[in-house]
């Protein structure tokens, strides 16, 4: 009896020194694309995102003392590879803390999924446009801006420009020919309608090497200005022809994707005056850009080439992971400091972000980004963009923040989410 | 040693002619069956149903059909993603547009619109041959592209161009877990390789094969090229198209056209090439090769305990199964089933090596 009294004390010691040897990790899933034809974009895109991840853990040792683990799986953009990995990540740990899928195409295909397995899914300026609602899309978090938010506020640059009204303008939407392309058409043609521009669509095949035919169009048909939601390779492309038919650059808006110093540094000159549109300021640097050095990269911890910490890329990637990372935070802050977290818990986080100025300035992105504050029925938050201009050397900012215009967003977003709700038999939830 | 015929005697025709003439294949059949059907589903986790198993499964059915047309008829075909799309377009319209269709006639309904456009672009390989015939099935790839991306209807007026399902169920029955998916998509798979295989077995087969072994000789003993070269692109194609219905709904859930690209096309065609042409256990071969090798190959360096940047992982699984798709190919031309098949035929003989 004796002898099993010691026995079961021993065991219940080792029990919980292993307990105590077992560190408390929270897992975040990296969704990647370092291959494929979109890697120039993912490379510094996934190494912002590792990088954010391991100066928390290496300054702040983790959330509240949660280590960050983390994985990355390749997607190299392709739908299937995306869901693989989905599959792969979603149980890791105490459940994946969200994913960032990094595509349209994954967006789509694993929002579903995302419902049944109660899962995150944070997409900050992409994915879709209607995920803004959270009374139907639970688990979807559009942070910081979609595409419709994007094309709203080029237009009001444009009006700026124009002295005021788009009356009688002519605006051409040139596109990847993709879900990812198509989004904004909806905004634009309600936009079209309620401001009197008339709206040409130029759909390119991707991936959008041959775009002559386009630009030739656009040659003929004279729009006063050009929208160009494209990806990858089609941006140089794109600005090549037009600076070959003679189409002004400074009349061109990009979308996000389309605005990395990768895309027209090797145009150079050729592409000076042409305008993407940011949900951060590209232009800027910050303390966290000092301390990512100090702690991560002369340490010799660094993910990627020190040279491109502060390119417009790496620091969208870290952005992402701050969003992340303080999702975690606030959602630690409801169910326990210092405890990890199941993925249902996390989205909790997502939903009441309050990142303040203060707050953003501690982090160390006071420079890069404006507050921004998610809740229950509003799952992008605030969304802030600016307008920046490629000067044949690098980005310069041109605009002030702009917020786009909700009057004709919100109801475009209430009808496309019914619409969802009513294809997919979910009940809104009371906010 | 374990498998010979010794004791088995046939004593008529039927048996001679049996889809497993020898014993022990037929209860090795029977044993594999009994364990995808019954034990898997106990045991197999939510990952390798939905991101293994599933796919395999789909993709193996396509491929069947496709060797159907590529193996045993000789048309090749560089469209079959094209065929797939129309599978998985139909499907989805007939299930958004006809409140309560039960999922199988769905199912069989893109099957059936992916037929109709199978014998429309066969037409032209009543005349052209070979890699000519290549390059206009590539235009119904092309084609179908197109079409998908463009013509509003097809996708429902979706103001993005994707388009989803919802849940799926038919007679009474909700297929939600990835269990009962698996079983949808096994039990569709069971069938349709057994009906494939007794095609190829009988007197229609046999057109197809003698169209792809000599067309001129098959015509002069009176097989009708027409006939044999259509019903195969209408067979192919009625396979190819269930199973890019069960890709859009089963896998996918949700889908762009990029999801049935020329990328697709070519993915299927290495499956029957690599697993063998004119075999029905060579496309389960090939869609295991394409399927499953990647997710191996990425999974290795984890097990080895290898730190490789996600980069490299990518890159390097690329270049071995690169290298093993050369490699099995100049080992064994005829694909993985002839090597299947010539291992059966040295333990029949075993030890006796001659």
């Amino acid at each position: 009896m004796q002898k099993l009294k010691i026995v079961a004390l021993a065991t219940a010691l080792a029990a919980s020194t292993l307990a105590l040897a077992q560190p408390a990790e929270q897992f975040v899933p990296l969704l990647v694309y370092r291959t494929g034809q979109f890697a120039p974009l993912g490379i510094p895109w996934a190494d912002g995102k590792q990088d954010y991840l391991k100066l928390i853990n290496a300054r702040d040792g983790g959330v509240n003392g949660v280590k960050l683990a983390y994985e990355e799986c390749e997607t190299a953009y392709d739908a299937a590879k995306g869901v693989e990995c989905y599959e792969r990540l979603k149980a890791k740990g105490t459940g994946a803390s969200g994913f960032d899928p990094q595509s349209t195409g994954i967006t789509f295909a694993v929002t579903d999924k995302a419902y049944a397995d109660k899962v995150a899914i944070e997409t900050p300026g992409y994915g879709l446009s209607q995920s803004v609602d959270g009374t139907v899309f639970q688990w979807n978090f559009p942070l910081l801006g979609t595409y419709w938010t994007a094309a709203d506020v080029m237009l009001q640059d444009i009006a700026k420009k124009e002295k005021g009204s788009l009356k009688g303008k002519k605006i051409a939407l040139v596109y990847h020919d993709s879900p990812y392309g198509k989004e904004p058409i909806p905004l634009l043609q309600k936009r079209a309608a309620a401001d009197g521009f008339e709206l040409a669509l130029f759909p390119v095949t991707p991936p959008g090497v041959e775009q002559k035919s386009t630009w030739l169009q656009i040659r003929q048909q004279k729009p006063d200005y050009v929208l160009f939601w494209s990806a990858g390779v089609m941006t140089p492309a794109g600005i090549r022809e037009a600076q070959a038919s003679g189409y002004p650059r400074d009349k061109i808006y990009g979308i996000w994707w389309a605005g990395s110093e990768h895309d027209v540094k090797d145009i150079g000159a050729g592409a000076t005056g042409y305008n993407t549109i940011t949900l951060h300021n590209g232009a800027a640097k910050d303390k966290v850009q000092d301390d990512l050095r100090k702690f991560v990269y002369d340490k010799g911890q660094g993910t990627g080439d020190a040279s491109s910490v502060g390119s417009l890329a790496h620091t969208r990637g870290m952005m992402i992971a701050m969003l992340q990372v303080e999702a975690i935070r606030a959602a630690q802050e409801k169910y326990g400091k210092g405890k990890t977290l199941s993925s249902e818990q996390v989205r909790w986080g997502f939903e009441n972000l309050d990142l303040t100025a203060d707050k953003l300035k501690a982090l160390g992105f006071g420079e890069i980004m404006r507050p921004v504050k998610t809740s229950c029925a509003n799952h992008m938050g605030t969304d802030w963009a600016r307008i920046v201009q490629w000067d044949g050397a690098k980005w310069q900012i041109k605009s002030d923040w702009y917020q786009a215009d909700k009057t004709h967003i919100d109801p475009l977003v209430k009808e496309f989410a019914a619409k969802y709700a009513k294809d997919k038999n979910v009940t809104p939830r009371a906010c | 040693m374990f498998y010979r015929e010794n004791g088995q005697f046939k004593t008529n025709y039927r048996a001679d002619v049996a889809l497993f003439p020898i014993a022990q294949d037929r209860w090795a059949m029977l044993g594999l069956l009994a364990i995808a059907f019954v034990v898997v589903p106990g045991f197999a986790s939510d990952y390798l149903f939905r991101a293994v198993l599933i796919p395999f499964l789909i993709l193996a059915l396509a491929a069947i059909g496709l060797n159907i047309l590529v193996g045993y008829c000789g048309q090749i075909s560089l469209g079959t993603g094209a065929f797939m799309a129309v599978g998985a377009y139909a499907a989805y319209n007939l299930n958004a547009r006809i409140e309560g269709l039960p999922l199988l006639l769905s199912l069989i309904g893109g099957g059936l619109a992916a037929t109709v456009c199978g014998v429309l672009f066969g037409i032209p390989s009543l005349r052209i041959r070979g890699l000519y015939l290549a390059v206009a099935t590539l235009a119904a790839q092309f084609f179908v592209d197109w079409f998908t991306n463009r013509v509003k209807w097809v996708t429902n007026d979706s103001s993005s161009g994707s388009v989803s399902v919802n849940t799926l169920d038919m007679f009474g029955w909700r297929f939600d877990t990835p269990v009962q998916k698996y079983l949808l998509c096994l039990s569709l798979v069971a069938v349709f390789a057994l009906l494939a295989k007794n095609l190829v077995r009988g007197a229609i087969g046999r057109e197809w094969m003698a169209m792809r072994d000599m067309d001129v000789a098959a015509s002069v003993i009176g097989i009708r090229p027409v006939h044999a070269k259509l019903t195969a692109f209408a067979v192919s194609s009625f396979i190819v198209g269930v199973a890019g219905a069960l890709w859009g709904f089963v896998h996918l859930g949700s889908w762009e056209p990029a999801a049935f690209g020329i990328d697709k096309s070519f993915q299927l065609l290495f499956m029957v090439i690599i697993g063998g042409l004119g075999s029905i256990a060579g496309s389960f071969f090939g869609a295991a090769f394409i399927v499953l090798l990647p997710l191996l190959l990425n999974y290795l360096p984890h097990w080895l305990g290898l730190s490789l940047s996600t980069a490299t992982a990518a890159q390097l699984e690329h270049m071995v199964f690169g290298a093993l798709i050369v490699f099995f190919l100049i080992v064994e031309p005829h694909g993985l089933a002839r090597l299947w098949s010539t291992a059966r035929q040295k333990l029949r003989l075993w030890p006796f090596p001659y």
